[in-house]
C-alpha cells in the first residue's frame, strides 16, 4: 500500500489499530430484579472511565497546553452530572433497560441537542459528550478500549487520523510508526512524527479497514509504503534498511556543529521551523542557526479564548531565550484557510484559501492584529526578534501591515515599555503576484522568506491534499522555480535577505538548485537540518549555479528531477 | 427562594472553561440552583445542561437557588458571571 511518506524512516511493529467502531447496543428489557446489578455495572463503568481520563488528563496536562487538559476536565465533570449519568441510572429502574442502552439513549439525546446549537463553537461539544458516552458504554460492556495510551512498545499506530487530543494520550517511546488515512505532509500528525523522529506514512486510504490489529505491518516513512503480513525476506530487507537509516542518523549527528558552508567555502545560513516553544529546544539539539520561522497559531489554537498580550509575550520571548540571542522569525497569525479558531467568527467562505487569511484578516481585526504586535516589539527586548506577515499579495498590504506596526511602536513608546524600536520586518513569499512584484516590495522590507507550500498551491492550482490533483504538485516546477529566483534576484538587488521556510527548503535533493539560484538562508523542520547541511557541505556553489541555469529553461518538473538525478554527484553526495 | 438577573459578558459566553467553572461553583452549594434564561429552565450543576444552553456573550439569565444556602449561592454564582470568568 502507498501513502504520502511524512515523517522518514523505517518501522517494523505490531498494528495497533486505533478505531471508533459504532458500539452495539441492544434495547432489551431487564428483570426488575436485575436493576441494582445493572446500576452497579453503571457505576462501575462510570468510576473506570474517571480513572482513564485522569490519566489521560495528567499526561495531556504535561504535554500539551490548557487546551486538551480543559477538554478532559470537562469530560470529567459529565461523569457526575445529575442530568446524564444520573438520569441514566434513574432510566434503568424506570424503563428496566440495560445499562449500556440507558447511556446510549441519554448520550444521544444530548448529541442532538447540541448538534442542533447554531453556534459552532457549542454544536461541536456533540463530539465530546459523544466520546465520553462511548466510553462509559465500552467501559460497561468490557470492551477493549481503543485507548491510545495503552499500546505495547514497538506499535505502529493506524488510525483514520490523529487529532491533537489523541496523540497526546500517547506514549510516544512506544511508539514505532504511524500510518493514518487522512492527512498530508503538513498536517499535525506529520509536525509531530517528525519532531519526535518517528517514520509516518499518512493519507493512505482504507488503512484502518485494511490492516488487522496485531498483525505485523512495515512503514517506510521515506517511500511512503506500507507492508503488511510481510515474508521473512520482506522483512529482513527493511530490517537492513532501517540499520542503515539509523547509522545514516548516527552520522549526521556528528555534523551538528559543523558550519554550514559550500565545499568552495561559501557560508548559508540553515534555520529551523517551529510551532511551539518547546520546538525550540529540537531545533537546537539539531544545530539551528536560528527560527526561519515561528508559526504563532498553535498559540492561539490550543485554547478557547484569544490569547492575551502577556501570555503571548511569555511564549515569544520564551523562544527567544532558547535560542539566546540568535534570530528568530515570528510570523503573524496565519488563520484562515483549512484553519479556524472557535472563538473568532469567520465568515463561510466559497473559496477560504483564497479568501480572508492570515494578514488580510489581521487587517480587517486590528485589535487582534495589533495585541499580537505589541507582544512580539516587547519580546524583541530579550533577544533578535524578527516579524514576518505572511500572505502577501502586494506593496500596498505591506503599507498598511506597517502602519499598524507603527501605532503599536508609538503606543508602547508612549507606555514606557521596553521594546525593539529597530525591529526587522518581512514578509513570506507565498503569492506569485508577490513573487512578480518582489522588487516593489523590497523597498519596504529587510527580509523575503519563500514559503514554497504556498506559493507551489497558487502557482500550479494545485490543492495538496486533494488527492485527485496532489501529483500535480511538485516545487520543481519550472514556473516555481523562476518565480523564486525572481525573488532572490530583487533581494540581492535591493541588499535585503532572501531566505527560505518552506518544504522546498528541507529538500535535500534541492540543496543544490537552490544554492545555485542564490539563496542563502534555509530554514526547516529540525529533522531535515542536518540532511541539509551535508547537501550544502558537498555542494559546489560554481557547479550548483550551472546547474540551476540549466534548471531555469527546462520545460517541466520531470525534466528538472532528471537533471538533479543525473547531476547526483555535482549536486549532493546525498 | 433567591433569584437575580445577571447579564453574561466574557467574550465567549458560558462555554467549556466558563461553563465548568460555574458549574463546579454551582456544586459547593447545598441548594437546589437554576439557570433561566428565556423560557428555558435548567439545572446549574449540570455541565451537559448548561453547556448545551449555549448561553452567549449579551444574554440575560436569572440566578435562581432553593436551600439553606440559598442567598451565597446566588451572590457567589452573580458575581462570577459579572467578573467575566476572567476573559474581560
Amino acid at each position: 500500500m502507498k501513502g504520502i511518506p511524512a515523517s522518514g524512516g523505517i518501522a517494523i511493529g505490531k498494528a495497533f489499530v486505533y478505531s471508533k467502531d459504532p458500539l452495539r447496543v441492544s434495547p432489551e428489557t431487564i428483570a426488575p430484579e436485575d436493576v441494582p446489578a445493572q446500576q452497579a455495572a453503571l457505576d462501575a463503568a462510570v468510576e473506570k472511565s474517571r480513572e482513564q481520563l485522569l490519566a489521560i488528563k495528567s499526561r495531556a496536562g504535561e504535554a500539551l497546553p490548557e487546551k486538551e487538559a480543559a477538554i478532559f476536565e470537562a469530560h470529567l465533570m459529565f461523569l457526575d452530572d445529575p442530568e446524564y449519568t444520573g438520569i441514566a441510572r434513574e432510566k434503568i429502574g424506570m424503563e428496566l433497560v440495560p445499562a449500556a442502552f440507558a447511556v446510549k439513549a441519554v448520550t444521544d439525546g444530548f448529541v442532538e441537542e447540541f448538534r442542533a446549537i447554531e453556534d459552532e463553537y457549542f454544536r461541536e461539544r456533540a463530539a465530546d459528550i459523544a466520546d465520553v458516552g462511548e466510553r462509559i458504554v465500552r467501559n460497561i460492556q468490557g470492551a477493549a478500549e481503543a485507548d491510545l495510551s495503552l499500546i505495547e512498545a514497538g506499535s505502529v499506530v493506524i488510525a483514520r487520523d490523529l487529532a491533537p487530543s489523541d496523540t497526546a494520550q500517547l506514549d510516544r517511546t512506544k511508539v514505532a510508526g504511524f500510518v493514518t488515512e487522512v492527512g498530508g505532509k503538513t498536517s499535525h500528525t506529520a509536525i509531530m512524527a517528525r519532531s519526535l523522529e518517528i517514520p509516518a506514512v499518512l493519507g493512505l486510504t482504507g488503512a484502518t479497514r485494511e490492516i488487522r490489529a496485531g498483525e505485523t505491518v512495515i512503514v517506510d516513512g521515506d517511500e511512503g509504503t506500507v507492508i503488511t503480513a510481510p515474508d521473512e525476506a520482506e522483512i529482513e530487507a527493511y530490517a537492513k534498511k532501517k540499520k542503515a537509516y539509523e547509522a545514516e542518523r548516527e552520522e549526521l549527528r556528528l555534523l551538528t556543529g559543523a558550519p554550514s558552508v559550500t565545499a568552495d567555502g561559501h557560508r548559508v545560513r540553515l534555520f529551523a521551523n517551529i510551532g511551539l516553544p518547546a520546538d525550540a529546544e529540537h531545533a537546537e539539539k539539531n544545530g539551528a542557526e536560528g527560527i526561519g520561522l515561528y508559526r504563532t497559531e498553535f498559540l492561539f489554537m490550543d485554547t478557547d479564548a484569544m490569547p492575551d498580550e502577556d501570555s503571548q509575550f511569555i511564549a515569544y520571548r520564551r523562544v527567544l531565550e532558547a535560542m539566546r540571542g540568535r534570530p528568530v522569525v515570528i510570523r503573524t497569525l496565519d488563520i484562515g484557510g483549512d484553519k479556524e479558531l472557535p472563538y473568532l467568527k469567520m465568515e463561510q467562505e466559497e473559496n477560504p484559501f483564497l479568501g480572508v487569511r492570515a494578514l488580510r484578516l489581521c487587517l480587517k481585526e486590528p485589535a487582534l492584529f495589533k495585541t499580537q504586535l505589541r507582544a512580539i516589539l516587547r519580546a524583541g527586548a530579550h533577544g533578535d526578534a524578527r516579524i514576518m506577515f505572511p500572505m502577501v499579495s502586494g506593496v500596498d498590504e505591506v503599507r498598511q501591515a506597517k502602519a499598524v506596526l507603527m501605532d503599536c511602536k508609538r503606543e508602547l513608546a508612549g507606555e514606557g515599555a521596553a521594546f525593539d524600536p529597530e525591529i526587522k520586518v518581512g514578509i513570506m513569499v507565498e503569492i506569485p503576484s508577490a513573487a512578480l512584484t518582489a522588487e516593489a516590495i523590497a523597498k519596504e522590507v529587510d527580509f523575503f522568506s519563500i514559503g514554497t507550500n504556498d506559493l507551489c498551491q497558487y502557482t500550479l492550482a494545485v490543492d495538496r491534499m486533494n488527492a485527485g490533483v496532489g501529483y500535480l504538485y511538485d516545487h520543481f516546477h519550472p514556473a516555481v522555480l523562476r518565480l523564486i529566483k525572481l525573488v532572490i534576484d530583487a533581494a540581492r538587488e535591493a541588499g535585503v535577505h532572501a531566505g527560505m521556510c518552506g518544504e522546498m527548503a528541507g529538500d535535500e535533493k534541492a540543496a543544490a538548485l537552490l544554492l545555485g539560484l542564490g539563496l542563502e538562508e534555509f530554514s526547516m523542520g529540525a529533522a531535515s537540518l542536518l540532511r541539509v547541511k551535508r547537501a550544502v557541505r558537498g555542494t559546489d556553489l560554481s557547479k550548483a549555479r550551472r546547474l540551476a541555469d540549466e534548471a531555469l529553461r527546462l520545460e517541466s518538473a520531470g525534466a528538472v528531477r532528471a537533471l538533479l538525478e543525473a547531476a547526483g554527484g555535482t549536486g549532493s553526495r546525498g | 427562594m433567591v433569584s437575580e438577573q445577571v447579564r453574561i459578558i466574557n467574550p465567549t459566553g458560558l462555554h467549556a472553561r466558563p461553563a465548568s467553572v460555574f458549574v463546579k461553583a454551582a456544586n459547593g452549594f447545598r441548594s437546589d440552583v437554576a439557570v433561566i434564561s428565556g423560557d428555558k429552565r435548567i439545572n446549574a450543576k449540570s455541565i451537559v445542561k448548561v453547556m448545551s444552553t449555549a448561553l452567549k456573550q449579551g444574554t440575560d439569565i436569572v440566578i435562581e437557588a432553593s436551600g439553606e444556602d440559598e442567598t451565597e449561592a446566588v451572590r457567589a454564582l452573580v458575581d462570577l458571571v459579572k467578573g467575566g470568568f476572567g476573559e474581560v
